[in-house]
């Protein structure tokens, strides 16, 4: 493992099964105990620095530290000194001479973990940077498909909707391409990146089409606070084309599953009696989302300081 | 949990076997009568210490059954999330934990380790069942005790003393780790 996860690139497959494996032992460990706690990083302190709003990503984390014993500041952009005009630099250098071990910082810039990481001692763990990556969210979205079908290797994953503007997207098909997953991304060709032709993945303008051959349909958040131009007609046309109702799932072969990263725009990109199926993982993916993230801290912060 | 995952055999210059097959055999054995005599009535469970106390508790569990005629459950708990060492030794690959149904609240849980060295492995175990639950007592069985304890542990039930040098290496191989049953006293250098 390298020093920092700062997008999904960092974990060759060694690594990334690593991950995988140990959050399944950290689960197996917790299962049915009382007490959902282990001391191993006891004495170590993690920062959450965040600059944008989150609600399951930073309590995950959080929870995630706190199991493992670690002590946890919480640090938002709002109320603090950022809002006097201190820069990420200044911000990230007061933490650490306050004795933080690893950051996780999400920012609405693209690359900042990345910056973050040259400034710092510690360790850096990307939790979601502007469109650029958030390699614990497809971290746990890889450890739920394998939870569920019992492999990655050959499956076949839709990832369905603003690909543009989506981190996850952009650390998924990476890490699902590394884990020997085959990709392919549906999306209007608005909502595509340019260069989308190098990602490894297959791309698809059709839904309807490409349904019934998917073993996985993950669907994105159509994110509307980044939507700075026409990207498609309305949003009713968008839900009826690229949306994923109770007559399109019914196209879907008898095990396949249906994700979403949540925050959910129910009725827009997903119907309510989609999301609240026994197809849909996306309570599961939040549970997963601790394991996941403790199996990270674990593995960068358990050894030796560098 | 003295021994490594290396190879059995390394081209070292004849490592010496201190215990044979045979021996392992015969030694488990008798330590499955010295359990089944002390825990006479006792709800037990055998709880293993990764990697190679966990198929040796599943060994002795077998032979208890074997000569008791009734049934003992069977565990383990992985220690690596517990262990004090972390921060020299580095972070490493976790293995299984699998804890009975029924749980080991009020039970008498026999830990079941290869080696007994430092006893931080044992201590490491105790914690970890300190957060599982609430056993009735806790005793402890190792294949080979080989002494130069750190902490004050001690095993009820050991199935070869061993006498040993902090530069020597006690290297317990198992069946289904390793591919045969030996225990090796082995000189540090010679590896």
């Amino acid at each position: 493992m390298k020093r920092h996860l700062l997008e999904a690139a960092d974990l060759d497959r060694a690594d990334a099964t690593l991950v995988l494996d140990t959050a399944a032992q950290i689960d197996q460990a917790l299962a049915g105990r009382e007490v959902k706690k282990l001391p191993t990083l006891r004495g170590r302190t993690v920062v959450n620095l965040f600059y944008e709003d989150s609600t399951r990503t930073r309590i995950s984390f959080e929870l995630a530290a706190k199991r493992l014993s670690a002590d946890v500041l919480n640090f938002s952009a709002k109320g603090s000194s950022v809002s006097k005009g201190e820069s990420l630099k200044d911000t990230a250098l007061t933490l650490e001479a306050m004795g933080s071990d690893a950051i996780v910082v999400r920012h609405p810039a693209s690359g900042a973990p990345h910056r973050l990481a040259n400034w710092v001692r510690g360790s850096v763990v990307n939790a979601g940077d502007g469109t650029h990556e958030h390699p614990t969210q497809a971290l746990l979205d890889a450890y739920t498909i394998r939870q569920r079908l019992g492999r990655l290797e050959g499956v076949r994953v839709a990832v369905v909707g603003d690909v543009l503007h989506s981190r996850v997207a952009r650390s998924n098909v990476r890490l699902l391409h590394t884990l020997g997953a085959e990709v392919t991304l549906v999306a209007p060709p608005t909502l595509l990146p340019v260069g989308v032709g190098s990602w490894p993945a297959e791309v698809s303008y059709d839904l309807d089409a490409v349904l019934p051959k998917s073993d996985v349909v993950m669907m994105l958040r159509v994110q509307a606070e980044r939507m700075n131009a026409s990207f498609f007609p309305s949003a009713r046309e968008y839900s009826r084309r690229y949306g994923l109702d109770a007559r399109r799932m019914a196209a879907l072969g008898d095990d396949a599953i249906v994700m979403h990263p949540g925050p959910m725009n129910r009725g827009m990109e997903i119907a309510a009696e989609v999301a609240d199926s026994a197809r849909s993982t996306i309570v599961e993916q939040v549970g997963n989302g601790v394991s996941v993230r403790m199996a990270v801290l674990y593995l960068l912060l358990g050894g030796a300081p560098s | 949990m003295a021994s490594t995952t290396e190879p059995a055999h390394d081209g070292a210059p004849s490592p010496s076997a201190v215990l044979s097959a045979a021996d392992v055999a015969r030694v488990v054995d008798r330590m499955a009568h010295q359990i089944i005599e002390k825990c006479a009535g006792a709800d037990v469970v055998l709880v293993g210490i990764p990697t190679r106390g966990a198929p040796l508790a599943r060994r002795l569990a077998g032979r208890v059954e074997a000569f008791s005629g009734s049934p003992v459950d069977v565990g383990t708990v992985d220690i690596t999330l517990y262990r004090d060492d972390l921060r020299m030794r580095g972070v490493r690959a976790l293995e299984d934990t699998v804890l009975p149904e029924a749980g080991i609240d009020g039970r008498l849980v026999v830990l079941v380790d290869d080696v007994l060295y430092s006893g931080r492995s044992v201590r490491a175990a105790l914690d970890a069942l300190r957060d599982v639950g609430r056993p009735r007592a806790v005793q402890l069985a190792v294949l080979v005790d080989r002494g130069h304890r750190e902490l004050p542990i001690r095993a009820d039930y050991v199935g070869k003393n061993l006498p040993t040098s902090r530069s020597q290496q006690v290297k317990v191989h198992l069946a289904e780790t390793d591919g045969a049953d030996e225990v090796l006293v082995i000189e540090e250098g010679s590896r």
